[in-house]
């Protein structure tokens, strides 16, 4: 089978990445932690590859730990959003047009109705900033979202006869669900794990670039952005390297997710076969 | 005159029809017959300039002495709608939902013509009136979801011939409606050529259709004109092995064996079933709809029972009442003497199994065939050690080899996945078979194997069948007692043969007389 | 298509109500005594209890909720305890940007979606469809805050068309205020414009593709006629979804933007009252934000039954 060239590109932007933030934990080529003023404000070179920050940190070692947080935040909002809104959405779908299914809907409308950076306005006002807030923002948005997707792409599935066929060999909702319907909307989920993925990574940046998420001293893409900020006139660079890294890696996520719809799309593979 | 000359097409490289050559004459009906993929919509699709992408033909399209293969777009823009109109298989998605019928009609007129609005919707009300919409009862105002499929095929076929066609190309226009709906589409086809002196090429894979409207048929065979003349003669005197190979399949009889004079094995006594309608009012009850209304029959082991009935009208809802999938609101359903609602036990159960009509709906496409074929015994109380042995016998008794278990559902044909459907049904060797539509999505050919394979599983097993269907050719063929029903209550029942014979009640009267048949008489010379 | 609506303004009703509910849990329960909260840890007793009595904190919860909603229903927020002018009055002058510049910005990016979708639909395959799609795709990755900082760097510090940030009310004139707010307008539509044209572009094509189409070109209309007459109409159908849902994406990320641009708009005035802990501002702020948004999706769906009419006879 031919690859998409978008999932090639998305996926190799993807692991590299990963693999920089895999790295990150056993080795940086300078240590984060340690300020070193009198290196401060340095142009690339040899020693500081990308060169270093108004406290002689080096760019490159920031980057690699600041991917850490965005990665993090980003991967425990997607999983919060599977993990409750996959089964709401199935149970919605296996109880289509009763109370539940209308009680879960209208639950989810009205999540929807409250931005992810206004749950984090919430609950930073009463609990103080914390990475910890920008993941359940991000992760309480994600929620209806999965919960759409699954109940949506469950939904066509409880119409088609093998549904039937497997209620007649005395298989329980939540059995069909599980056995049938999961499985068949795995591609839908993946492909929206992959969007949600992307735009967990834009939020978290927005969160702590404005100071709801990640708090000092652990480096975030946003806050380093926010730090460069006041910078921006004489040292552009600071301000513009992190944006690329976020542009990259939303980048790699988002063509990932087009190039694994169009090879998971089932009209298209059917069109094929 | 409308004449096809060497008209040979092929798609992306892959040849779709191979010289294709016909005349159409003004005020005749011209059949195009073939099962699916012979390239019969490409044939009509080419004539209107409409082919997909990556087409490339060779041949011309006469229309009066021009060509219209060597035509541009723009050009035939002027044609189409015009001096040809076209209708539809799918009269359900045919039409822009958010425009008024008035304006799809009026917009004929009005892309052809220099024709004021006003004067094109007064056109439209005339033209939808001479279709049997009359102004009084289906006001132009309306919207496509206001209809039902044959009033939605009639707006169809008001916008293609608005402007007096010389031709109307009709691809299936009736195969997605009910029997009675088709009998009045294809009367008022056939009236509008008459009056209108127009050229009808209709295409289907119907042959009783053709015969009862076409004066000229061809018969398409993958994208070549196999046999062709005028309509009766060719019935009489078929000379390509492939048009008899049709004709006896359309009018297959399987052997069958006569039924053991059994007891009674399900009972249904009075069932009746509503379902909850959305609410009109904000507050206050939901309305209800009465899907089956007092239904009652008896159905004997090994008998073969035929259910008939129009889209609508409450089999498909009875089917899951006597599987046992939803509660009944009054009477009861009882199979050997036990009442089979949703708490049915898993025992009972299985002893009744289903197949249903679409070959593609039918299996998870993510598992293979063996645990499909396998699913029903869950109703076991454990799964046996020998599950793939038994899997492997019910291939073998539908025709399929072993091999076929580790394959998924869509390495196998429309028939083929029929097959893995009754082997499915058979695996626990119920008493039952539901037979749900089960051959109506398949080819005449295909059919009818399908309908021996079940005759010869009824000898065989003493297997009951109730053969839910909207095709009473079909069901004439295989059951032993047919009920017809029409809005959730059974009208008539009784021997198939009696029934067929001298239906008592106007609905079957109607339904018999709506069925196109080939007639006998055409029959008689090619047996003799 | 009165009862729709009606049915429809049933249901957003209650969405307030609940909504309401929960972010007066948040910020009234949660925390115990929001009085105490507010004051930090040093805060003297009779302090917190004069707090107390100004807040209105001695009465019970259901009468607190009472007086809070029906105080917002009547225009009245509340005092602000760090500014000590009523809540109204900050949010009316505030809303003078943030409201403009969410507009501006939703405008920008319809006008431009629309037609780029529309293009690079009708031009499917081609170099102009490639490189709509790859545009789009770096307009998605890009986190619009960042992007604001780049038009500043280029449009501001470099080529001195703009200025940097900050608002110079439209006292100054219409057109002063217009210029204040066109970068952080740009940067806040880019995002919203890629997806928007992506979602045009798609649905146009999905919609090509459906049987009427073909009875549309079976009936003589050039692709062209078929496209704007009989697929746009169906094609607005997603994208009216997208514009709804982009409006809360706007308001969240005008909070964002102000920031960059240092425009006094409700985001400072939220920021301000976190960092300030005056819990009636961020209250009252976050219903009148999730207020907007419920709103806007109850335009949508009666804009919704509109175009479509096969909704209007559904409750």
């Amino acid at each position: 089978m031919k690859l998409p060239v978008q999932l090639i590109l998305g996926a190799a932007l993807t692991v590299l990445f990963i693999a920089a933030v895999l790295l990150s934990f056993l080795w940086t080529p300078h240590d984060v932690i340690l300020l070193s003023i009198s290196e401060k404000l340095q142009g690339p070179s040899a020693k500081y590859w990308l060169g270093t920050d108004h406290f002689g940190r080096d760019l490159l070692s920031m980057l690699m730990v600041g991917a850490r947080t965005s990665i993090a935040v980003a991967i425990v909002a997607v999983g919060i959003g599977v993990i409750i809104g996959v089964p709401l959405g199935l149970t919605a779908a296996a109880n289509r047009g009763g109370w539940l299914d209308e009680l879960i809907m209208r639950g989810n409308d009205l999540i929807f109705a409250f931005p992810s950076l206004v749950i984090a306005i919430l609950i930073t006002a009463v609990f103080g900033p914390s990475a910890t807030n920008a993941i359940l923002a991000i992760g309480i948005f994600n929620i209806p979202v999965f919960a759409r997707v699954s109940r949506g792409g469950a939904l066509s599935i409880w119409t088609l006869d093998y549904i039937l066929a497997a209620r007649v060999a005395g298989k329980s909702a939540t059995r069909i669900s599980a056995e049938h319907i999961l499985p068949n909307i795995a591609n839908l989920l993946i492909v929206q794990g992959t969007i949600q993925f992307s735009l967990g990574i834009l939020a978290e940046a927005g969160l702590s670039y404005v100071g709801l998420g990640a708090q000092p001293p652990t480096p975030s893409w946003g806050r380093m952005l926010a730090d460069a900020q006041t910078m921006i006139y004489t040292t552009p660079r600071l301000a513009m390297l992190p944006g690329l890294a976020i542009i990259a890696m939303v980048l790699g996520l988002n063509l990932m997710g087009d190039g694994l719809r169009d090879l998971l799309d089932p009209r298209i593979r059917r069109a094929k076969a | 005159m409308i004449a096809l000359e060497h008209l040979s097409l092929s798609i992306h490289g892959t040849p779709i029809l191979d010289d294709v050559s016909f005349d159409m004459a003004p005020g005749k009906v011209f059949g195009l017959v073939g099962e699916s993929g012979s390239g019969k919509s490409m044939t009509a699709l080419a004539i209107m300039g409409l082919l997909p992408r990556g087409a490339e033909t060779s041949g011309r399209v006469m229309l009066d002495g021009g060509d219209l293969s060597k035509l541009r777009d723009r050009d035939l823009c002027a044609i189409r709608g015009n001096r040809i109109g076209m209708i539809f298989q799918e009269p359900m998605t045919a039409l822009n939902p958010v425009k008024t019928i008035g304006e799809q009609v009026a917009e004929t007129l009005l892309i052809h013509t220099r024709t004021s609005r006003a004067e094109a919707m007064k056109i439209a009300a005339e033209k939808l009136a001479r279709v049997g919409l009359p102004q009084d009862k289906f006001p132009l105002g309306r919207y496509p979801h206001e209809l039902s499929g044959g009033q939605r095929q009639r707006v169809c076929i008001a916008m293609a011939i608005a402007l007096h066609p010389e031709l109307l190309i009709a691809d299936e226009p009736t195969t997605a409606l009910d029997v009675t709906t088709q009998a009045q589409i294809l009367d008022l086809l056939r009236d509008l050529v008459a009056e209108e002196g127009m050229s009808l090429l209709l295409i289907t894979h119907d042959l009783a259709v053709v015969s009862g409207i076409a004066d000229h048929v061809a018969v398409m065979q993958t994208g070549k004109i196999v046999e062709q003349g005028e309509t009766e003669q060719l019935f009489r005197h078929m000379t390509h092995p492939y048009t008899r190979q049709l004709f006896e399949a359309s009018g297959h009889q399987p052997d069958r064996a006569a039924p053991p004079n059994n007891a009674p094995m399900l009972t249904v006594e009075g069932a009746v079933r509503d379902y909850a309608l959305p609410r009109r009012a904000l507050f206050g009850p939901a309305p209800t709809f009465r899907a089956v209304n007092g239904v009652s029959f008896t159905m004997n082991s090994g008998e073969s029972v035929g259910l008939v009935g129009e889209s609508g009208c409450g089999k498909s809802t009875l089917t899951r009442a006597i599987l046992g999938l939803e509660p009944l609101q009054g009477g009861n359903i009882r199979l050997f003497g036990k009442d089979m609602t949703p708490a049915t036990a898993r025992d009972l159960r299985a002893r009744i199994q289903v197949v249903f009509q679409d070959p593609y709906g039918s299996f998870n496409p993510r598992w293979r065939v063996e645990k499909l074929v396998a699913e029903p015994l869950h109703l076991l109380p454990s799964r046996p050690e020998d599950w793939r042995n038994r899997v492997a016998l019910s291939l073998e008794e539908v025709g399929l080899p072993p091999d076929a278990m580790q394959r998924y559902p869509h390495e196998f044909s429309g028939g083929q996945r029929q097959r893995i459907a009754i082997a499915r049904a058979l695996i626990l060797r119920p008493d039952l078979i539901i037979l749900d539509e089960a051959v109506s999505a398949l080819d005449v050919s295909i059919r009818a194997q399908i309908l021996d394979l079940l005759a010869e599983l009824q000898n065989r097993l003493g297997l009951a069948y109730l053969f839910i269907s909207h095709d009473l050719s079909v069901v004439r063929t295989i059951t032993d007692r047919v009920l017809v029903m029409r809005a959730g209550e059974i009208v008539e029942q009784g021997a198939t043969e009696v029934v067929f014979a001298a239906p008592q009640h106007d609905y079957t009267r109607n339904l018999i007389a709506a069925t196109p048949t080939i007639p006998d008489a055409w029959r008689e010379d090619i047996h003799a | 298509m009165l009862r729709f609506a009606l049915t429809r303004a049933l249901s957003l009703t209650l969405s307030l109500i609940v909504a309401s509910l929960v972010i007066f849990a948040v910020i009234e329960v949660i925390p115990g005594d929001p009085a105490a909260f507010m004051l930090g840890l040093n805060a003297a007793p009779e302090a917190v209890e004069a707090l107390r009595d100004d807040l209105g904190l001695n009465g019970s919860l259901v009468s607190r909720y009472l007086s809070w909603i029906t105080g917002m229903m009547t225009g009245d927020f509340g005092v602000s305890y760090t500014y000590r002018v009523p809540v109204s009055d900050l949010v009316a002058q505030r809303l003078q940007v943030s409201l403009p510049l969410a507009l501006y910005a939703l405008i920008l990016s319809t006008t431009i979606a629309i037609p780029v979708g529309l293009i690079a639909a009708a031009k499917r395959g081609s170099v102009t469809d490639y490189g709509i799609m790859g545009t789009t795709q770096l307009g998605i990755a890009v986190p619009n805050f960042w992007f604001a900082m780049l038009l500043v760097l280029v449009f501001a510090v470099n080529l001195r068309w703009f200025s940097a940030g900050g608002f110079p009310g439209w006292d100054a004139g219409v057109m002063a205020g217009l210029k204040a707010l066109t970068l952080p307008a740009i940067a806040l539509a880019l995002p919203q414009a890629s997806i928007l044209a992506r979602v045009m572009r798609s649905s146009l094509l999905e919609t090509l593709h459906q049987d009427y189409i073909r009875t549309a070109r079976a009936k003589g209309l050039s692709r062209r006629q078929a496209t704007t007459r009989h697929a746009l109409r169906n094609a607005m159908i997603p994208v009216l979804t997208i514009i709804g849902l982009q409006f809360s994406f706007l308001l969240a990320g005008a909070i964002i933007i102000e920031n960059v641009f240092f425009l006094p708009g409700l985001g400072r005035l939220i920021f301000q009252g976190i960092t300030q802990r005056d819990l009636v501002v961020v209250e009252s702020l976050v219903m009148l934000l999730v207020f907007a948004v419920i709103v806007v999706t109850f335009l949508v769906d009666i804009a919704y039954a509109a175009v479509d009419p096969r909704l209007r006879r559904k409750a």
